[in-house]
């Protein structure tokens, strides 16, 4: 009796007007992520559907190039696959190789910049801003200049030459070390900025601590600045990798050889020159799903709560 | 005269670099839109098209009169332009003269790529937003048989009159009623002079030793095939097949193979002459010309002993364009030889219309006598062009080549 009276006397309690502001507030939430939902339904799920019904379109007979009708072919998958496999695993090994190799770059970059500089505000700035400047030029022609750069007539080719790392009538540009070597620059800057973001938390006090307990100063960047900056370096790798995967302009500007084609290449190829508009669809769609699996496996192994 | 022309090709170098790169970009865009675009269109139940079954396209209402507008969709530096005044002149000059305003898109760096683009409009018989748009001969053949190209009206441009004779009758367009040529031009071989004094005589000196890992073959199908084929001694406007398309490819293959080849690509390859990276390969005539003009006239352009390509690029009028009659009388005006040879002067390539050689006295003396500008009797019997392939040949012959090629 009590309880009932109490539970429809608080109810009371509340005016109108606050149960107004209640709903109003609840709705406001709503109106702010509606855009957002709007965006993603319209440019994400919707051509994602629209893709995974292209990639099963069968070609009629007698069509003409380029003439499809809606089926459900799943062999068009199949045919992509076999075909295309080593492009796809190719794309994945050269992401592999360019994110440990920006992680190998960038740690000891965000390192400096982040902890080492914290007492020269002025420096770490300036060092800051060109870790940042890449950003301001345009992808295309940093890449453009790699290829300038790794040029048979250019310094690095000739060097390596002099060296006999190089054979004399070897080249640099077309091979697979031009390509990952643009992917590594490329994408460094997405590697740097997010351990840069976690290394600036790092609390010294901590390393002093170590420090006072006779920890040597490996043991202690192994025990306490890299497990803390975890957070960061996996978002690096993740920021690095995905898009390095699925990447095809270092591997066209300054590859474009069979030995270094990348999954992006093939499906450009399929849609604008074969005219294959499902196959494309097909390949879109595997490497989709394929950096879906990859990052919930690498979640799954090493993502931590921050992140989560 | 000259200096400008030397302000106009810094430019146009300037715009190539670009211009490849963002090519490979645009492509990935445009490709996203058009996949979403193409899902849309069949999702919703619109026929994609086919010359077998779908009711064959009828041409938009020409609003010509009421409309003094006309669109053109043409490759990129394929029209002279003033650098100072950033516009292009002769169309200037036809705006004046017509009182229609034109606009005028750089919209097509690749036969494949554009029709990717548009395709799924034009088989829906839509206004793809230009009145007049440029092909080569086989992708213009493909739009004929498809039946994407409105009839023209030949009343409407009396100077086609002007156009040479070896063009007034071609395979895919008897009497030229459904399309009309912009510019003509050669593939052939190209080398430094510097570096490789010995010179190419044949597509299969390309393959000498010296030349290891320092050439290139261009991604157009229809380019690198028919050389080779030629080379093999096939008569490549005759009966040729896939045993004879097989062995070329299998000689392709062997080359990239082996490191021979370097790489196989398009129009970007005048950058790896310019830096060295690549000392020969296939190449369009009109590039080496520009090119020569750029960096001191270090390459040699022939056509191979075996014989060299001879195409063209092609003014058609889309099914959906509304302004046909517009796009006719622009298509007029670039047939008066004065404005024919201004436009000669600056793309380099081989000029289409008769009178033009008369003209081109005024603009560029030196040029009156290049022979990859106005083809002499020599020249013009050293080249043929492909029989035309059937739908099943297009995709099958693409699909081993691109594999072949590695993308």
């Amino acid at each position: 009796m009590t309880q009932t009276i109490s539970k429809s006397g608080l109810s009371d309690l509340r005016s109108k007007d606050e149960i107004r502001a209640e709903r109003r507030k609840g709705r406001t939430g709503i109106y702010l992520v509606a855009p957002g939902l709007l965006v993603l339904a319209l440019f994400f799920a919707l051509p994602v559907v629209v893709l995974l019904a292209m990639s099963l379109y069968v070609k009629p007979p007698g069509a003409e190039i380029g003439e499809f009708v809606p089926g459900f072919e799943i062999g068009n998958y199949m045919t992509v696959l076999s075909a295309y496999w080593p492009e796809l695993l190719r794309s994945f090994w050269f992401a592999l190789i360019a994110t440990v190799l920006a992680l190998l770059i960038g740690f000891p970059m965000a390192y400096l910049v982040a902890v080492r500089l914290r007492e020269k505000p002025l420096l770490q700035g300036i060092l800051l801003v060109l870790l940042i400047a890449p950003f301001f030029s345009s992808f295309i022609l940093r890449t453009q200049a790699w290829k300038q750069i790794l040029a048979d007539e250019g310094f690095i080719a000739q060097a390596l030459k002099f060296v006999a790392i190089l054979p004399a009538d070897g080249h640099l540009t077309a091979t697979p070390f031009a390509v990952v070597a643009g992917l590594t620059y490329n994408f460094l800057p997405f590697m740097v900025l997010p351990i840069y973001a976690n290394l600036g938390r790092l609390d010294t006090r901590l390393l002093e601590a170590a420090g006072d307990l006779y920890a040597s100063p490996m043991n202690s960047f192994f025990r306490i600045t890299l497990p803390m900056s975890a957070p960061g370096i996996f978002a690096g790798t993740l920021l690095t990798f995905i898009p390095a995967a699925g990447d095809y302009v270092n591997s066209a500007l300054l590859g474009n050889n069979r030995n270094t084609t990348m999954i992006g290449q093939v499906i450009d190829s399929r849609f604008f020159k074969v005219i294959d508009y499902p196959g494309a669809a097909a390949l879109s769609f595997v490497l989709m799903v394929s950096i879906l699996v990859l990052v919930t496996i690498y979640i799954r192994r090493f993502g931590t709560k921050e992140l989560m | 005269m000259t200096r400008q022309r030397a302000i106009n090709n810094q430019r146009r170098r300037l715009l190539q670099g670009i211009e490849q790169a963002q090519a490979s970009r645009r492509s990935v865009l445009a490709g996203a839109a058009g996949l979403a675009l193409a899902g849309l269109l069949s999702a919703c139940g619109t026929k994609g098209t086919s010359s077998g079954n779908a009711a064959a396209l009828a041409p938009a209402t020409d609003l010509s009169d009421s409309e003094a507008v006309v669109n053109w969709a043409n490759w990129t530096l394929y029209l002279d332009y003033d650098e100072k005044a950033k516009n292009y002149p002769t169309l200037q000059r036809f705006m004046k003269e017509s009182g229609l305003k034109a606009k005028y898109a750089e919209d097509i760096d690749s036969n494949d790529s554009y029709y990717g683009k548009v395709q799924a409009q034009l088989a829906a018989g839509q206004d793809i937003g230009q009145d007049l748009m440029v092909f080569s001969d086989w992708m213009t053949e493909r739009i004929i048989r498809q039946g994407y190209a409105q009839e023209l009206d030949h009343n409407n441009i009396p100077n086609i009159k002007n156009l040479l004779p070896a063009l007034q009758e071609v395979r895919f367009d008897p009497g030229r009623k459904k399309s009309l040529t912009w510019q003509s031009g050669y593939t052939g071989l190209v080398w430094n002079k510097e570096a490789f004094p010995k010179g190419l005589r044949n597509v299969e000196d390309l393959w000498d030793p010296e030349l290891k890992g320092r050439i290139f073959m261009l991604d157009e199908m229809r380019d690198t095939m028919p050389m080779l084929m030629l080379d093999d001694g096939v008569d490549i406007a005759g009966s040729w097949g896939q045993v004879e398309f097989g062995r070329s490819l299998e000689v392709l293959d062997r080359n990239i193979r082996n490191g021979q080849i370097r790489q196989v690509k398009g129009n970007a390859y005048k950058q790896d002459l310019i830096s060295g990276d690549a000392i020969a390969g296939l190449a369009y005539s009109g590039d080496i010309t520009q090119l020569n003009f750029e960096e001191g006239g270090k390459w040699e352009f022939a056509l191979p002993e075996s014989g060299g390509l001879l195409w063209s690029d092609n003014f058609q009028v889309p099914m959906g364009s509304p302004h046909k009659k517009n796009a006719e009388r622009l298509m007029d005006f670039y047939y008066q030889p004065d404005v024919a040879a201004e436009v000669a002067a600056y793309v380099n390539y081989l000029c289409p219309v008769l009178g033009a050689q008369e003209e081109m006295e005024k603009f560029d003396p030196e040029l009156v006598e290049d022979p990859l500008i106005f083809p002499t009797e020599e020249f013009l019997s050293n080249t043929s062009s492909e029989r035309e392939l059937s739908v099943e040949e297009e995709t099958d012959f693409q699909n081993q080549f691109q594999e072949v090629i590695g993308v």
